[in-house]
């Protein structure tokens, strides 16, 4: 296997980008922000050493890595992506260089500080994409709470205490039951004979009968697992930090809380929910699909009556984000296929739309829509690329958006019409919302004076803009390019739900048990296993 | 054979420059820790034993020594306090702790126990002209005799039944032994090491004692003796075969009480020395939850590996944490309130970079070493299958976020309000800070060493 540090040079070179930080002096703003940039660029650079070396064809991780890391209870440093995961990376680290471009001006308190916390948080996110241990993705997962606690405690606007920590507490609250799930999942391993944390060993054993568990446990454990990702998501009932979150963050804080952070969620539940617990999945499905589908349209008419225009995306958050939670709970190839597909367009467009907003306050210093108006006039070029990402948003075909809601409404319409008709309320919603605020911000005659003297996008937002418009077009048309890359992926979450026997309640141990999984579940594991092997 | 090592370094004259000696002879003392090892055994007609385990717990005791007295040296200067005498109490309680560690016989347990109590006794109130910490003396004192009293008895009893203190023998006393003797006997030490450790419900001295104590010394107090009189459950936990699943339950309420009562005392607390004085009585909480489930199960290892390694993360933390208040507070620890730290990471970026780093680890947040003290001590709780007792382990830690995080929200989030001269750190201070620091994010990463030597530490009781 070549290039086998791949990943771990991606995960840590922000990191490294925080220490060289550390030893430039607090007051020189310039060169912190330089030093950052470089360091964010470099790592997209990297990563797309990642995407050229992907093969599309096979199944199983790639770029592994493997190492003895705590011997007891037996964790490794076992790293790796699949298609669920490489676009996840690659949108991670489009976004960081972006944030950062677009924080250039807008922070000037506490620069150091500011750019260290963006780049740690890079680390904590992609850390949770590539582990394949549960331990480490926990690490991972809980480590990149703390750098956006500060980016919101710190740098946000009026009420962000209370906002920083709200978000800290809620996730904190899901994920540590995570972890006595986690823990307790292990100890079965234990009881089995075969103890790890490692995901793919545990799948593997799973999927071929070595490891079984009763109904009831698989129940408890799944639900531990899906409440901390529900949290993150967030799924409706539990989103009410998001809001706060969103509009209290500064413009950096919110493209990553939307562009990736929110997918840490979703990601987990295709990673994790699925393929360790599919009998509890589908026990719990509908209920699940029906909070996904009061998601999409809560969301949706919440985001309606918003008055500030930062808050109404993030609404519109809540109910994209209930699409996804929709197309994986659906259980069809195509609407998971479409659910990692608009995870992936969700945080370019809203992110597009959040670094839209953050221009709009950087020049007004608010949010409210009704201090703006008439902003087409002063600034055509915002009023042309945000509406680009409304529309993308609104899922308009053509451009991102579409392909995704698109794909995980033909898929779930397969198999549950009525859930699919119910969630496309959400589709003709949010056309509304996003339309109507832009006719108020950007439409009719210029009120005020302050509106009026407005300067236009300046080289540095609209090379943002501009890139963010060129991506949205291109997954809205080269989709292909995408989902050749994913597809493999998905259908195996889907395999790796099967399992050999029927369930008994009583959940019988049958450590010799022949395999009759598909073969597709195998290879997928296998590829852990093997270095397992190597290993020693 | 421990005694041997640590008694010379009792010293007996009094003059500031002794602090030096006593650093090399806890140094000392720490290097001697090896020998030991190379001759494990018992001593003294069975009354101590050297095993992993003692010396697991010797490296803790010592190591606290060293560090307080090293961190205490500018904080003494300041409040005009004699060095000699300090170091002196200090090295005999740590002496103490180290009979403690080792006995393998009630009666040396409890000479260990009076050693360190009394000298604790007379650290608490150290600011002899301080109202505070003469209050804190006298609390400490009464209830503390009253807890050795409880000690005492309880091995008075047990001896009654079982015909001896011998902590093996007494797990394989004969018939004639009696049960009811034996069974009162043990809880009432169980009472009395609880009160030791600040076990809810005989928490109650805890906030005004570490409050009212010079800094130095709460940072002392709250470690060494806790990990002494953890080490002397343990002890008895895992020889005592009568002991475990008697004591279950009472570790059990025990763990379950001291969580919420420190969690939730911690929550309104304004003062920040109280407030951590309030968070050690959660985290004698979740100790106790690993020695619960040891004591659960015929196979405690992993309790006690749990309950070993959870002591060494949480004493590098309150040390460092304890010893940053010292130097904060000011003359006469004036400036301890919450508030008073408004905007700390602007005045003091470094000692708010250490002290966050100590409240995140108390807050068990990953790649500090308080993550991996509640994960493994987490493990062991679902081995011996105490599911409940995981998940009020979880939602206590929750409860515990909100406090931590609401001293780091003052440091960095608000500006400072009024100028409170920052005073330059000492070196001495700042080299301890280094070692807590580095220690606390060297075992978050990399937990093998010391979670090995803990695991043999555990066998080694058997």
């Amino acid at each position: 296997m070549q290039q086998t540090f791949l990943l771990t040079v991606l995960t840590f070179l922000p990191v490294a980008g925080t220490f060289a930080l550390l030893l430039l002096r607090s007051d020189d703003h310039l060169w912190i922000r330089r030093l950052a940039l470089v360091t964010a660029v470099a790592e997209f650079l990297m990563s797309l050493l990642l995407l050229r070396g992907f093969q599309a064809g096979t199944t199983g991780y790639q770029f592994e890595e493997f190492r003895a890391w705590i011997p007891q209870p037996p964790i490794h440093y076992h790293l790796g992506v699949d298609g669920l995961s490489l676009f996840l990376v690659l949108l991670t680290t489009l976004l960081t260089p972006l944030s950062i471009l677009a924080s250039w001006k807008s922070i000037d308190q506490r620069v150091k500080g500011f750019f260290i916390s963006l780049l740690v948080l890079e680390t904590g996110v992609i850390g949770v994409f590539v582990s394949l241990d549960l331990f480490l993705f926990f690490l991972f997962w809980e480590v990149m709470l703390i750098p956006m606690y500060f980016l919101i405690g710190i740098w946000g606007h009026e009420r962000r205490i209370y906002a920083a920590l709200k978000f800290v507490l809620y996730t904190m609250f899901g994920s540590i039951l995570m972890l006595v799930a986690i823990l307790w999942l292990y100890r079965i391993t234990a009881t089995a004979g075969y103890p790890t944390f490692d995901v793919a060993q545990i799948q593997m054993m799973l999927s071929n009968g070595t490891l079984t568990m009763p109904l009831r446990t698989e129940m408890l454990l799944f639900g531990a697992f899906f409440l901390a990702f529900a949290i993150k998501v967030p799924l409706f009932p539990l989103h009410t930090w998001l809001p706060d979150a969103h509009t209290e963050a500064p413009t950096a804080g919110s493209v990553m809380l939307a562009g990736v952070l929110l997918k840490m969620g979703t990601y987990g539940m295709l990673r994790f929910c699925l393929p360790l617990f599919p009998e509890a999945s589908r026990r719990f499905a509908p209920e699940i699909a029906v909070l996904a589908i009061l998601g999409i349209v809560y969301g949706a008419l919440v985001a309606m009556v918003q008055v500030d225009l930062k808050r109404l995306v993030a609404y519109s958050s809540v109910s994209h984000l209930g699409f996804v939670v929709l197309g994986i709970f659906a259980f069809h190839a195509v609407s998971i296929q479409g659910a990692v597909y608009q995870m992936l367009s969700h945080g370019i467009s809203t992110g597009a739309l959040f670094l839209g907003v953050g221009m709009l306050y950087d020049r007004r210093h608010t949010h409210l829509i009704k201090e703006f108006g008439g902003l087409a006039t002063p600034m055509p070029v915002i009023a042309a690329l945000y509406l680009f990402a409304c529309f993308a948003s609104a899922g308009l075909p053509m451009l991102n958006g579409f392909v995704g809601e698109f794909l995980i409404l033909a898929g779930t319409f397969q198999k549950h019409a009525a859930w699919a008709s119910w969630a496309a309320l959400g589709i003709i919603f949010s056309a509304v919302y996003l339309l109507w605020s832009y006719q108020r911000v950007f439409f009719g005659s210029t009120t005020g004076d302050k509106n009026g003297a407005l300067p236009d996008a300046d080289g540095r937002e609209r090379g943002i803009l501009f890139l963010m418009a060129a991506v949205i077009l291109w997954m809205g048309i080269g989709s292909v390019f995408i989902t050749r890359r994913t597809e493999l992926a998905t259908q195996t979450v889907l395999q790796l739900m099967q399992r050999p026997r029927a369930y008994d309640a009583g959940g019988s141990h049958q450590i010799d048990h022949p395999a009759i999984a598909p073969s597709g579940a195998n290879s997928a594991a296998s590829g852990g296993v093997a270095n397992l092997v190597k290993a020693k | 054979m421990l005694v041997m090592f640590l008694a010379p370094l009792v010293p007996k004259a009094r003059h500031a420059a002794l602090s030096t000696i006593s650093l090399v002879g806890a140094a000392l003392a720490l290097v001697a820790t090896r020998f030991p090892a190379l001759y494990p055994g018992s001593a003294y007609s069975g009354l101590v034993r050297a095993d992993a385990f003692s010396l697991f717990v010797h490296f803790i005791v010592i190591g606290v020594a060293f560090l307080a007295i090293l961190g205490s040296t500018s904080y003494l200067k300041r409040e005009d306090l004699d060095a000699g005498e300090f170091c002196a109490l200090i090295l005999f309680a740590t002496a103490g702790m180290g009979v403690m560690a080792g006995a393998q016989e009630l009666l040396t347990a409890f000479i260990g126990l009076e050693m360190s109590s009394i000298a604790s006794y007379i650290l608490a109130s150290y600011k002899r002209d301080a109202p505070k910490s003469n209050e804190a003396a006298m609390k400490y004192f009464l209830l503390g005799s009253f807890a050795t009293a409880f000690f005492l008895y309880g091995i008075a009893l047990t001896y009654g039944g079982t015909g001896t203190t011998h902590l093996d023998l007494m797990g394989q006393a004969g018939p004639q032994a009696s049960a009811t003797l034996l069974k009162m006997g043990l809880g009432l030490i169980f009472v009395g090491l609880a009160f030791k450790v600040a076990a809810a419900p005989f928490q109650l001295w805890t906030p005004d004692v570490y409050e009212g104590a010079p800094a130095p010394v709460t940072a002392m107090l709250s470690t060494g003796p806790k990990a002494a009189a953890f080490a002397l459950t343990l002890r008895i936990v895992a020889s005592v075969d009568a002991a475990g699943p008697l004591w279950f339950w009472a570790l059990w309420a025990a763990a379950v009480m001291s969580m919420f009562a420190g969690n939730l005392g911690a929550l309104v607390q304004t003062n920040l020395k109280r407030m951590l004085a309030y968070s050690s009585v959660a985290h004698a909480g979740y100790i106790l939850v690993a020695l619960a489930a040891a004591a659960a199960t015929d196979h405690p290892e992993a309790g006690i590996a749990a309950a070993l390694f959870y002591l060494v993360t949480y004493a590098l933390v309150k040390l460092g944490a304890f010893l940053i208040l010292a130097q904060l507070g000011g003359a006469g620890e004036r400036h301890l309130e919450i508030e008073d730290f408004t905007g700390l990471a602007r005045r003091q970026p470094v000692m708010a970079a250490c002290l966050s780093l100590f409240l995140l680890s108390l807050l068990g947040l990953p790649v500090a070493a308080g993550f991996l003290g509640k994960f493994y001590v987490f493990n062991a709780a679902l081995e011996s299958n105490l599911i409940w007792l995981a998940i009020l382990l979880a939602l206590n830690s929750v409860i515990g976020a909100y406090y931590y995080l609401r001293v780091i929200v003052v440091m960095y989030m608000r500006e400072p309000s009024e100028e409170i001269v920052a005073e330059p750190v000492p070196w001495t201070l700042s080299v301890v800070l280094w070692i807590t620091a580095a220690g606390t994010i060297y075992v978050g990463l990399f937990p093998a060493r010391v979670i090995d030597f803990a695991a043999k530490a555990a066998l080694s009781m058997r």
